[in-house]
Protein backbone atom coordinates (compact mmCIF):
# COMPACT_ATOMS: atom_id res chain seq x y z
CA UNK A 1 0.00 0.00 0.00
CA UNK A 2 1.01 3.67 -0.57
CA UNK A 3 1.49 5.72 1.87
CA UNK A 4 -1.19 8.44 1.21
CA UNK A 5 -3.04 4.68 0.89
CA UNK A 6 -2.10 3.94 4.41
CA UNK A 7 -2.83 7.44 5.51
CA UNK A 8 -6.46 7.55 4.24
CA UNK A 9 -6.94 3.95 5.95
CA UNK A 10 -5.69 5.17 9.60
CA UNK A 11 -7.98 8.19 9.26
CA UNK A 12 -11.10 6.47 7.64
CA UNK A 13 -10.31 3.44 10.23
CA UNK A 14 -10.62 5.95 13.47
CA UNK A 15 -13.95 7.50 12.00
CA UNK A 16 -15.09 4.24 11.59
CA UNK A 17 -13.87 2.94 14.78
CA UNK A 18 -15.52 6.06 16.25
CA UNK A 19 -19.22 5.65 14.81
CA UNK A 20 -19.08 2.20 16.09
CA UNK A 21 -18.59 3.14 19.20
CA UNK A 22 -21.75 4.85 19.22
CA UNK A 23 -23.08 1.73 19.12
CA UNK A 24 -21.02 -0.41 21.27
CA UNK A 25 -20.73 1.66 24.07
CA UNK A 26 -22.47 2.49 27.18
CA UNK A 27 -24.08 5.98 27.09
CA UNK A 28 -21.72 7.40 29.82
CA UNK A 29 -18.97 6.57 27.02
CA UNK A 30 -20.99 7.90 24.34
CA UNK A 31 -21.63 10.99 25.82
CA UNK A 32 -18.02 11.42 27.06
CA UNK A 33 -17.22 10.80 23.41
CA UNK A 34 -19.01 13.97 21.89
CA UNK A 35 -17.27 16.34 24.30
CA UNK A 36 -13.92 14.52 22.97
CA UNK A 37 -14.68 14.87 19.52
CA UNK A 38 -15.71 18.44 20.07
CA UNK A 39 -12.58 19.15 21.86
CA UNK A 40 -10.58 17.59 19.81
CA UNK A 41 -11.38 19.39 17.05
CA UNK A 42 -10.12 22.31 19.34
CA UNK A 43 -6.94 20.64 19.53
CA UNK A 44 -6.72 20.36 15.74
CA UNK A 45 -7.18 23.99 15.61
CA UNK A 46 -4.18 24.81 18.29
CA UNK A 47 -1.82 21.66 16.70
CA UNK A 48 -2.10 23.45 13.21
CA UNK A 49 -0.69 26.78 14.77
CA UNK A 50 1.63 24.97 17.28
CA UNK A 51 2.32 21.52 15.98
CA UNK A 52 2.76 22.03 12.34
CA UNK A 53 3.90 25.64 12.04
CA UNK A 54 6.00 26.20 15.04
CA UNK A 55 4.11 28.75 16.79
CA UNK A 56 3.10 28.58 20.31
CA UNK A 57 -0.19 30.90 21.07
CA UNK A 58 -1.35 30.30 24.92
CA UNK A 59 -4.22 32.27 23.91
CA UNK A 60 -6.23 30.16 21.68
CA UNK A 61 -9.44 30.29 24.64
CA UNK A 62 -9.94 33.51 23.01
CA UNK A 63 -10.36 31.90 18.98
CA UNK A 64 -12.94 29.29 21.41
CA UNK A 65 -14.35 31.38 23.23
CA UNK A 66 -15.17 33.80 20.03
CA UNK A 67 -17.15 31.31 18.57
CA UNK A 68 -19.06 30.32 21.34
CA UNK A 69 -20.18 33.64 22.46
CA UNK A 70 -20.51 34.12 18.52
CA UNK A 71 -23.30 31.50 18.43
CA UNK A 72 -24.37 32.02 21.56
CA UNK A 73 -25.25 35.79 22.07
CA UNK A 74 -26.69 35.84 18.80
CA UNK A 75 -29.02 33.15 19.55
CA UNK A 76 -29.60 34.75 22.67
CA UNK A 77 -30.21 38.02 21.63
CA UNK A 78 -31.18 37.96 17.91
CA UNK A 79 -32.91 35.31 18.06
CA UNK A 80 -31.48 33.98 14.90
CA UNK A 81 -31.45 30.20 14.28
CA UNK A 82 -28.91 27.87 14.44
CA UNK A 83 -27.35 27.88 11.34
CA UNK A 84 -27.08 31.22 10.76
CA UNK A 85 -25.81 31.56 14.77
CA UNK A 86 -23.40 29.14 13.65
CA UNK A 87 -21.81 30.84 10.84
CA UNK A 88 -22.02 34.21 12.96
CA UNK A 89 -19.44 32.01 15.59
CA UNK A 90 -17.18 31.27 13.04
CA UNK A 91 -17.34 34.52 11.50
CA UNK A 92 -16.55 35.74 14.83
CA UNK A 93 -13.64 33.53 15.20
CA UNK A 94 -12.02 34.52 11.88
CA UNK A 95 -12.30 38.21 12.16
CA UNK A 96 -10.75 37.74 15.75
CA UNK A 97 -7.91 35.77 14.28
CA UNK A 98 -6.93 38.13 11.59
CA UNK A 99 -6.61 40.91 13.30
CA UNK A 100 -4.54 38.80 16.36
CA UNK A 101 -2.59 37.61 13.54
CA UNK A 102 -1.41 41.06 12.09
CA UNK A 103 -0.70 42.06 15.29
CA UNK A 104 0.80 39.27 17.48
CA UNK A 105 2.88 38.37 13.85
CA UNK A 106 4.89 41.32 15.09
CA UNK A 107 6.88 39.49 17.47
CA UNK A 108 8.60 36.36 17.56
CA UNK A 109 9.01 33.31 20.29
CA UNK A 110 8.31 33.97 23.78
CA UNK A 111 7.03 36.99 22.81
CA UNK A 112 4.39 35.47 20.81
CA UNK A 113 3.66 33.93 23.56
CA UNK A 114 2.72 36.85 25.92
CA UNK A 115 1.06 38.74 22.95
CA UNK A 116 -1.46 35.95 22.64
CA UNK A 117 -1.79 35.57 26.11
CA UNK A 118 -2.18 38.86 26.59
CA UNK A 119 -5.09 39.12 23.95
CA UNK A 120 -6.85 36.43 25.55
CA UNK A 121 -6.83 37.65 28.78
CA UNK A 122 -8.86 40.88 27.06
CA UNK A 123 -11.35 38.87 25.33
CA UNK A 124 -11.85 37.28 29.05
CA UNK A 125 -11.96 40.78 30.74
CA UNK A 126 -13.98 41.91 27.90
CA UNK A 127 -16.51 38.96 28.77
CA UNK A 128 -16.20 40.03 32.23
CA UNK A 129 -16.96 43.34 31.50
CA UNK A 130 -19.97 43.11 29.73
CA UNK A 131 -22.01 41.11 32.14
CA UNK A 132 -24.61 42.24 31.90
CA UNK A 133 -25.05 40.30 28.24
CA UNK A 134 -22.67 37.49 28.71
CA UNK A 135 -23.72 36.74 32.51
CA UNK A 136 -19.85 36.17 32.97
CA UNK A 137 -18.81 33.78 34.68
CA UNK A 138 -22.21 32.49 35.70
CA UNK A 139 -22.85 32.34 32.33
CA UNK A 140 -25.85 31.27 30.25
CA UNK A 141 -27.74 28.05 29.06
CA UNK A 142 -29.25 27.98 25.33
CA UNK A 143 -32.79 26.38 25.91
CA UNK A 144 -33.48 22.83 23.78
CA UNK A 145 -35.77 25.06 21.92
CA UNK A 146 -33.04 27.25 21.11
CA UNK A 147 -31.03 24.58 19.59
CA UNK A 148 -32.47 22.86 16.52
CA UNK A 149 -30.79 22.12 13.95
CA UNK A 150 -33.73 22.82 11.41
CA UNK A 151 -35.49 19.89 12.28
CA UNK A 152 -32.67 17.86 13.95
CA UNK A 153 -32.34 17.81 18.07
CA UNK A 154 -29.05 17.90 18.84
CA UNK A 155 -29.96 17.74 22.80
CA UNK A 156 -30.52 13.59 22.73
CA UNK A 157 -27.95 11.78 22.95
CA UNK A 158 -27.57 10.47 19.55
CA UNK A 159 -28.03 14.09 18.17
CA UNK A 160 -25.05 15.63 20.01
CA UNK A 161 -22.87 12.08 18.95
CA UNK A 162 -23.48 12.34 15.44
CA UNK A 163 -23.42 16.17 15.08
CA UNK A 164 -19.98 15.86 16.76
CA UNK A 165 -19.04 12.82 15.14
CA UNK A 166 -19.91 14.71 11.86
CA UNK A 167 -17.94 18.02 12.61
CA UNK A 168 -14.84 16.15 13.38
CA UNK A 169 -15.17 13.86 10.60
CA UNK A 170 -15.12 16.94 7.85
CA UNK A 171 -12.00 18.82 10.45
CA UNK A 172 -9.88 15.35 10.36
CA UNK A 173 -10.26 14.55 6.65
CA UNK A 174 -9.69 18.36 5.84
CA UNK A 175 -7.19 18.43 8.45
CA UNK A 176 -5.57 15.71 6.97
CA UNK A 177 -5.19 16.67 3.98
CA UNK A 178 -4.06 20.28 4.62
CA UNK A 179 -0.67 19.15 6.15
CA UNK A 180 -0.05 16.52 3.32
CA UNK A 181 -0.57 19.22 0.48
CA UNK A 182 2.14 21.64 -0.55
CA UNK A 183 0.56 24.22 1.47
CA UNK A 184 1.43 21.97 5.00
CA UNK A 185 4.53 21.05 3.82
CA UNK A 186 5.64 24.59 4.02
CA UNK A 187 4.13 25.72 7.19
CA UNK A 188 6.18 22.86 8.15
CA UNK A 189 9.19 24.03 6.61
CA UNK A 190 8.95 27.57 8.75
CA UNK A 191 8.85 25.22 12.23
CA UNK A 192 11.93 23.67 11.27
CA UNK A 193 14.09 26.50 9.69
CA UNK A 194 12.23 29.83 9.11
CA UNK A 195 15.15 31.36 7.75
CA UNK A 196 15.77 28.74 5.17
CA UNK A 197 12.28 28.69 4.27
CA UNK A 198 12.74 32.66 3.44
CA UNK A 199 15.42 31.96 1.60
CA UNK A 200 13.88 29.24 -0.76
CA UNK A 201 11.64 32.73 -1.87
CA UNK A 202 8.50 31.56 0.44
CA UNK A 203 6.68 34.38 2.26
CA UNK A 204 7.17 33.15 5.43
CA UNK A 205 5.00 35.99 7.34
CA UNK A 206 2.30 35.26 4.61
CA UNK A 207 2.09 31.44 5.57
CA UNK A 208 2.30 32.16 9.26
CA UNK A 209 -1.00 34.62 9.26
CA UNK A 210 -2.78 32.25 7.16
CA UNK A 211 -1.71 29.48 9.61
CA UNK A 212 -2.95 31.56 12.41
CA UNK A 213 -6.65 32.72 11.01
CA UNK A 214 -6.98 28.59 9.61
CA UNK A 215 -5.84 27.41 13.40
CA UNK A 216 -8.03 30.39 15.25
CA UNK A 217 -11.12 29.67 12.87
CA UNK A 218 -11.00 26.15 13.31
CA UNK A 219 -10.75 26.71 17.32
CA UNK A 220 -13.96 28.64 16.43
CA UNK A 221 -15.58 26.21 15.04
CA UNK A 222 -15.05 23.99 18.32
CA UNK A 223 -16.09 26.97 20.26
CA UNK A 224 -19.67 27.65 18.23
CA UNK A 225 -19.91 23.53 18.68
CA UNK A 226 -19.76 23.03 22.54
CA UNK A 227 -22.36 25.37 22.66
CA UNK A 228 -24.77 24.32 20.84
CA UNK A 229 -24.24 20.75 21.46
CA UNK A 230 -23.45 21.14 25.47
CA UNK A 231 -26.29 23.90 25.38
CA UNK A 232 -23.76 25.90 27.93
CA UNK A 233 -21.75 29.72 27.25
CA UNK A 234 -19.58 30.52 30.07
CA UNK A 235 -16.44 32.58 30.93
CA UNK A 236 -14.75 29.93 31.81
CA UNK A 237 -14.03 28.97 28.56
CA UNK A 238 -12.47 31.97 27.51
CA UNK A 239 -10.04 32.12 30.85
CA UNK A 240 -6.24 31.15 30.81
CA UNK A 241 -7.49 27.20 31.91
CA UNK A 242 -9.09 26.89 28.17
CA UNK A 243 -5.72 28.34 26.60
CA UNK A 244 -3.72 26.01 28.38
CA UNK A 245 -5.66 23.07 28.28
CA UNK A 246 -5.73 22.33 24.18
CA UNK A 247 -2.02 22.63 24.34
CA UNK A 248 -1.62 19.40 26.97
CA UNK A 249 -4.01 17.54 24.54
CA UNK A 250 -1.28 17.90 21.60
CA UNK A 251 1.25 17.84 23.59
CA UNK A 252 0.20 14.03 24.95
CA UNK A 253 -1.48 13.02 21.63
CA UNK A 254 1.67 14.24 19.41
CA UNK A 255 2.15 17.28 18.43
CA UNK A 256 2.31 17.60 14.29
CA UNK A 257 0.46 14.62 13.96
CA UNK A 258 -2.96 14.61 12.34
CA UNK A 259 -3.81 11.82 15.36
CA UNK A 260 -2.38 13.89 17.93
CA UNK A 261 -5.61 15.56 19.44
CA UNK A 262 -7.68 13.06 19.22
CA UNK A 263 -5.39 10.83 21.12
CA UNK A 264 -4.70 13.60 23.48
CA UNK A 265 -8.57 15.12 24.74
CA UNK A 266 -9.37 11.20 24.98
CA UNK A 267 -6.49 10.10 26.97
CA UNK A 268 -6.99 12.79 29.29
CA UNK A 269 -10.26 12.85 30.16
CA UNK A 270 -10.32 9.37 30.80
CA UNK A 271 -7.13 9.64 32.52
CA UNK A 272 -9.07 12.16 34.87
CA UNK A 273 -12.37 10.23 35.10
CA UNK A 274 -10.34 7.09 36.50
CA UNK A 275 -8.36 8.79 38.63
CA UNK A 276 -11.07 11.11 40.33
CA UNK A 277 -12.94 7.66 40.95
CA UNK A 278 -10.10 7.09 43.35
CA UNK A 279 -9.44 10.17 45.14
CA UNK A 280 -10.44 13.92 45.02
CA UNK A 281 -6.55 14.86 44.19
CA UNK A 282 -7.24 13.39 40.45
CA UNK A 283 -5.35 16.14 39.47
CA UNK A 284 -2.43 15.35 40.88
CA UNK A 285 -2.57 12.27 39.48
CA UNK A 286 -3.17 13.48 36.35
CA UNK A 287 -0.09 16.18 36.97
CA UNK A 288 2.23 12.94 37.37
CA UNK A 289 0.96 11.57 33.82
CA UNK A 290 1.69 14.17 32.15
CA UNK A 291 5.23 14.38 33.72
CA UNK A 292 6.14 10.92 33.64
CA UNK A 293 4.57 11.22 30.00
CA UNK A 294 6.51 14.57 29.12
CA UNK A 295 9.66 13.06 30.58
CA UNK A 296 10.05 9.83 28.23
CA UNK A 297 7.48 10.70 25.68
CA UNK A 298 8.68 13.96 24.60
CA UNK A 299 6.98 13.87 20.92
CA UNK A 300 3.63 12.39 22.83
CA UNK A 301 1.60 9.38 22.24
CA UNK A 302 1.69 9.58 18.26
CA UNK A 303 4.94 10.21 18.30
CA UNK A 304 5.90 6.78 20.00
CA UNK A 305 3.55 5.12 17.53
CA UNK A 306 5.35 6.88 14.65
CA UNK A 307 8.69 5.83 16.27
CA UNK A 308 7.40 2.53 17.12
CA UNK A 309 4.96 1.02 14.70
CA UNK A 310 3.80 3.41 11.90
CA UNK A 311 6.63 5.68 10.79
CA UNK A 312 4.37 7.15 7.77
CA UNK A 313 2.67 9.01 10.15
CA UNK A 314 1.51 12.54 9.15
CA UNK B 1 31.07 35.34 -24.94
CA UNK B 2 28.81 38.46 -25.00
CA UNK B 3 28.95 40.91 -21.77
CA UNK B 4 25.73 40.38 -20.55
CA UNK B 5 25.08 42.20 -17.44
CA UNK B 6 23.05 40.53 -15.37
CA UNK B 7 23.48 41.95 -11.91
CA UNK B 8 24.56 45.44 -10.67
CA UNK B 9 25.39 47.08 -7.42
CA UNK B 10 25.45 51.18 -7.46
CA UNK B 11 27.20 52.60 -4.53
CA UNK B 12 26.38 49.66 -1.96
CA UNK B 13 27.35 50.64 1.95
CA UNK B 14 26.71 49.48 4.55
CA UNK B 15 27.29 50.73 8.09
CA UNK B 16 27.31 49.12 11.22
CA UNK B 17 27.07 51.46 14.24
CA UNK B 18 30.41 53.39 13.37
CA UNK B 19 31.58 50.16 11.41
CA UNK B 20 31.99 50.75 7.63
CA UNK B 21 31.59 47.00 6.29
CA UNK B 22 31.37 48.03 2.73
CA UNK B 23 31.92 51.04 1.44
CA UNK B 24 30.53 52.19 -2.00
CA UNK B 25 30.55 49.10 -4.07
CA UNK B 26 30.12 49.28 -7.86
CA UNK B 27 29.90 45.75 -9.35
CA UNK B 28 28.57 44.07 -12.10
CA UNK B 29 27.95 40.36 -13.13
CA UNK B 30 28.05 39.07 -15.85
CA UNK B 31 25.89 36.97 -17.58
CA UNK B 32 27.23 32.86 -17.12
CA UNK B 33 30.37 33.58 -15.85
CA UNK B 34 31.32 32.40 -12.81
CA UNK B 35 32.47 34.98 -10.88
CA UNK B 36 34.33 34.28 -7.24
CA UNK B 37 34.56 36.83 -4.68
CA UNK B 38 37.41 37.17 -2.20
CA UNK B 39 39.34 38.67 0.11
CA UNK B 40 40.50 38.02 3.88
CA UNK B 41 38.48 37.27 6.58
CA UNK B 42 36.40 40.50 7.80
CA UNK B 43 36.35 42.17 4.11
CA UNK B 44 32.92 42.43 4.08
CA UNK B 45 32.09 39.47 1.76
CA UNK B 46 29.47 38.01 3.67
CA UNK B 47 27.74 41.23 4.19
CA UNK B 48 27.62 42.00 0.07
CA UNK B 49 25.72 38.90 -0.63
CA UNK B 50 23.86 39.51 2.65
CA UNK B 51 22.62 42.78 0.56
CA UNK B 52 22.53 41.35 -2.62
CA UNK B 53 20.11 38.48 -1.33
CA UNK B 54 18.05 40.96 1.09
CA UNK B 55 19.02 38.94 4.05
CA UNK B 56 21.06 42.23 5.35
CA UNK B 57 19.61 45.98 4.40
CA UNK B 58 21.80 48.03 2.36
CA UNK B 59 22.70 51.69 4.29
CA UNK B 60 23.14 53.40 0.68
CA UNK B 61 23.26 52.14 -2.78
CA UNK B 62 21.19 49.79 -4.67
CA UNK B 63 21.08 46.56 -6.38
CA UNK B 64 19.69 45.79 -9.69
CA UNK B 65 18.76 42.84 -11.16
CA UNK B 66 18.15 42.28 -14.55
CA UNK B 67 17.54 46.20 -15.07
CA UNK B 68 15.02 46.57 -12.13
CA UNK B 69 16.23 48.07 -8.97
CA UNK B 70 15.37 45.71 -6.28
CA UNK B 71 17.01 47.47 -3.68
CA UNK B 72 13.73 47.76 -1.75
CA UNK B 73 12.17 44.18 -2.00
CA UNK B 74 12.35 41.94 0.73
CA UNK B 75 14.68 38.58 0.89
CA UNK B 76 11.63 35.97 -0.67
CA UNK B 77 10.92 38.66 -3.44
CA UNK B 78 14.55 38.28 -4.62
CA UNK B 79 14.44 34.67 -4.60
CA UNK B 80 11.39 34.63 -6.42
CA UNK B 81 13.01 36.50 -9.21
CA UNK B 82 15.87 34.05 -9.89
CA UNK B 83 18.11 34.61 -7.21
CA UNK B 84 19.15 31.44 -4.84
CA UNK B 85 21.57 31.68 -2.37
CA UNK B 86 22.70 28.92 0.00
CA UNK B 87 24.30 29.79 3.90
CA UNK B 88 28.11 29.85 4.52
CA UNK B 89 26.90 27.66 7.82
CA UNK B 90 24.78 24.69 6.59
CA UNK B 91 20.84 25.54 6.91
CA UNK B 92 18.96 22.46 5.76
CA UNK B 93 15.98 21.31 7.28
CA UNK B 94 17.31 18.84 9.50
CA UNK B 95 14.03 17.23 10.79
CA UNK B 96 12.98 16.57 7.06
CA UNK B 97 14.08 14.02 4.59
CA UNK B 98 16.67 14.52 2.09
CA UNK B 99 14.05 14.13 -0.57
CA UNK B 100 11.70 16.14 1.15
CA UNK B 101 14.23 19.40 1.36
CA UNK B 102 14.70 19.75 -2.18
CA UNK B 103 10.98 19.18 -2.57
CA UNK B 104 10.58 22.37 -0.90
CA UNK B 105 13.44 23.92 -2.87
CA UNK B 106 11.80 22.79 -6.06
CA UNK B 107 8.13 22.87 -4.68
CA UNK B 108 7.90 26.90 -5.33
CA UNK B 109 6.81 26.75 -8.59
CA UNK B 110 6.02 23.03 -9.63
CA UNK B 111 2.94 21.46 -7.66
CA UNK B 112 3.69 19.48 -4.73
CA UNK B 113 2.41 16.46 -5.90
CA UNK B 114 3.04 16.32 -9.69
CA UNK B 115 5.33 13.24 -10.70
CA UNK B 116 7.63 15.87 -12.60
CA UNK B 117 8.43 17.78 -8.91
CA UNK B 118 9.56 13.78 -8.17
CA UNK B 119 11.73 13.96 -10.92
CA UNK B 120 13.10 16.95 -10.48
CA UNK B 121 14.12 16.30 -7.02
CA UNK B 122 15.85 12.90 -8.02
CA UNK B 123 17.57 14.97 -11.00
CA UNK B 124 19.19 17.27 -8.84
CA UNK B 125 20.23 14.96 -5.63
CA UNK B 126 21.91 13.11 -8.81
CA UNK B 127 23.91 15.67 -9.78
CA UNK B 128 25.52 16.56 -6.34
CA UNK B 129 25.59 12.66 -5.88
CA UNK B 130 23.37 12.28 -3.13
CA UNK B 131 20.34 10.46 -5.03
CA UNK B 132 20.94 6.93 -3.03
CA UNK B 133 20.10 9.24 0.24
CA UNK B 134 17.29 10.69 -0.43
CA UNK B 135 14.95 9.04 1.84
CA UNK B 136 17.28 9.63 4.93
CA UNK B 137 16.46 12.12 7.77
CA UNK B 138 18.75 15.43 6.45
CA UNK B 139 20.23 16.36 9.84
CA UNK B 140 21.45 12.54 9.86
CA UNK B 141 23.60 12.99 6.92
CA UNK B 142 27.58 13.31 7.46
CA UNK B 143 28.81 17.21 7.21
CA UNK B 144 29.65 16.87 4.04
CA UNK B 145 26.49 15.34 1.98
CA UNK B 146 24.58 18.13 4.05
CA UNK B 147 26.56 21.10 2.66
CA UNK B 148 26.03 18.96 -0.98
CA UNK B 149 22.25 18.84 -0.33
CA UNK B 150 22.32 22.47 0.45
CA UNK B 151 23.70 23.21 -2.84
CA UNK B 152 21.30 20.92 -4.48
CA UNK B 153 18.64 23.08 -2.89
CA UNK B 154 19.90 25.88 -5.09
CA UNK B 155 20.33 24.14 -8.02
CA UNK B 156 16.55 23.15 -7.63
CA UNK B 157 15.42 26.27 -7.96
CA UNK B 158 17.00 26.74 -11.34
CA UNK B 159 18.14 30.12 -10.33
CA UNK B 160 19.27 32.64 -12.46
CA UNK B 161 21.80 33.96 -10.07
CA UNK B 162 23.74 31.28 -7.51
CA UNK B 163 25.23 32.43 -4.79
CA UNK B 164 27.35 29.94 -2.81
CA UNK B 165 28.48 31.32 0.20
CA UNK B 166 31.90 29.30 1.27
CA UNK B 167 30.21 26.10 -0.49
CA UNK B 168 33.61 23.73 0.27
CA UNK B 169 34.32 25.20 3.64
CA UNK B 170 35.01 21.74 5.66
CA UNK B 171 34.90 19.73 3.05
CA UNK B 172 36.98 16.56 2.14
CA UNK B 173 39.31 17.15 -0.50
CA UNK B 174 37.93 14.60 -2.43
CA UNK B 175 34.61 16.34 -1.76
CA UNK B 176 36.23 19.72 -2.85
CA UNK B 177 37.27 18.40 -6.65
CA UNK B 178 33.66 16.58 -6.85
CA UNK B 179 32.66 20.29 -6.04
CA UNK B 180 34.93 22.01 -8.92
CA UNK B 181 33.29 19.19 -10.95
CA UNK B 182 29.79 20.44 -10.42
CA UNK B 183 30.05 23.62 -10.90
CA UNK B 184 32.01 23.59 -14.16
CA UNK B 185 29.01 21.47 -15.17
CA UNK B 186 26.94 24.83 -14.22
CA UNK B 187 29.17 26.93 -16.37
CA UNK B 188 27.32 28.36 -19.26
CA UNK B 189 23.72 28.60 -17.98
CA UNK B 190 23.68 29.51 -14.81
CA UNK B 191 25.25 33.12 -13.41
CA UNK B 192 27.61 31.84 -10.32
CA UNK B 193 28.64 34.39 -7.84
CA UNK B 194 31.24 32.55 -5.61
CA UNK B 195 32.50 33.14 -2.17
CA UNK B 196 35.58 31.48 -1.25
CA UNK B 197 38.76 31.07 0.49
CA UNK B 198 40.26 27.98 -1.25
CA UNK B 199 42.18 29.39 -3.67
CA UNK B 200 42.39 26.18 -5.64
CA UNK B 201 38.34 25.66 -6.19
CA UNK B 202 38.51 29.42 -7.18
CA UNK B 203 41.72 29.33 -9.47
CA UNK B 204 40.10 26.02 -11.02
CA UNK B 205 36.19 27.40 -10.98
CA UNK B 206 36.18 30.92 -11.99
CA UNK B 207 35.84 33.36 -15.35
CA UNK B 208 36.31 36.65 -13.27
CA UNK B 209 37.68 37.10 -9.77
CA UNK B 210 36.57 40.50 -7.51
CA UNK B 211 38.61 40.98 -4.50
CA UNK B 212 36.86 42.61 -1.67
CA UNK B 213 39.46 44.30 1.34
CA UNK B 214 38.04 46.11 4.40
CA UNK B 215 34.37 46.70 2.73
CA UNK B 216 35.92 48.10 -0.56
CA UNK B 217 36.13 46.46 -4.46
CA UNK B 218 39.85 45.99 -4.70
CA UNK B 219 40.25 44.79 -8.20
CA UNK B 220 38.48 42.51 -10.51
CA UNK B 221 40.20 40.69 -13.55
CA UNK B 222 40.63 37.31 -15.05
CA UNK B 223 42.16 34.88 -12.71
CA UNK B 224 45.88 35.52 -14.31
CA UNK B 225 45.46 39.20 -13.86
CA UNK B 226 44.08 38.78 -10.18
CA UNK B 227 47.45 36.69 -9.64
CA UNK B 228 49.61 39.45 -11.09
CA UNK B 229 47.78 41.77 -8.94
CA UNK B 230 50.21 43.76 -6.89
CA UNK B 231 47.74 45.18 -4.73
CA UNK B 232 45.83 41.81 -4.12
CA UNK B 233 48.96 40.01 -3.83
CA UNK B 234 49.55 42.79 -0.71
CA UNK B 235 46.12 42.48 0.65
CA UNK B 236 45.49 38.82 0.69
CA UNK B 237 48.00 36.36 -0.83
CA UNK B 238 50.73 38.00 0.90
CA UNK B 239 53.60 39.64 -0.06
CA UNK B 240 55.74 36.81 -0.83
CA UNK B 241 53.71 35.16 -3.47
CA UNK B 242 55.76 33.71 -6.02
CA UNK B 243 53.08 31.33 -7.56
Amino acid sequence: MTVAGKINTLHFGILLFLLACFFILPAYHVGALSRIMVLAIYAIGLNILFGYTGLLSLGHAMFFAAGMYGLGLSIKFLGVSVIPAFGIGILSAAVLSVLVGLLALRTVGVSFMIVTLMFAQTIYLVVLYFGEYTRGDEGFVLQQAERMLLNFDVTTEAGRYFVAFGAFSICLISFAALVQSSFGKRLVAIRENEERARMLGYDVWRYKLLAVIISGTVSGVAGALYALLFGYVGATFASVQYSILPLLWVLLGGAGKTIGPLIGVAFMFYLIDASSAYTSAYMLIAGLALVILTMFAPRGIAGILQAKVWPWLP
Amino acid sequence: MAALTLLETKGLTKTYGGLQANTNIDFTLQKGLVTALIGPNGAGKSTFVGMLSGRTSATQGSVIFEGRDISHLPAHKRIQLGLAYTFQITSIFTGLSVHENVALAAGRTMSADGNTLNIKVYQTLDQVGIADRADQIAGDLSYGHQRLLEIAMGLAQEPKLFILDEPTQGLAETEINDFITLIRSLAGHTTILLIEHNMKVVMDTADHIAVLDQGMLLAEGTPAEISANASVQAAYLGKTVDA
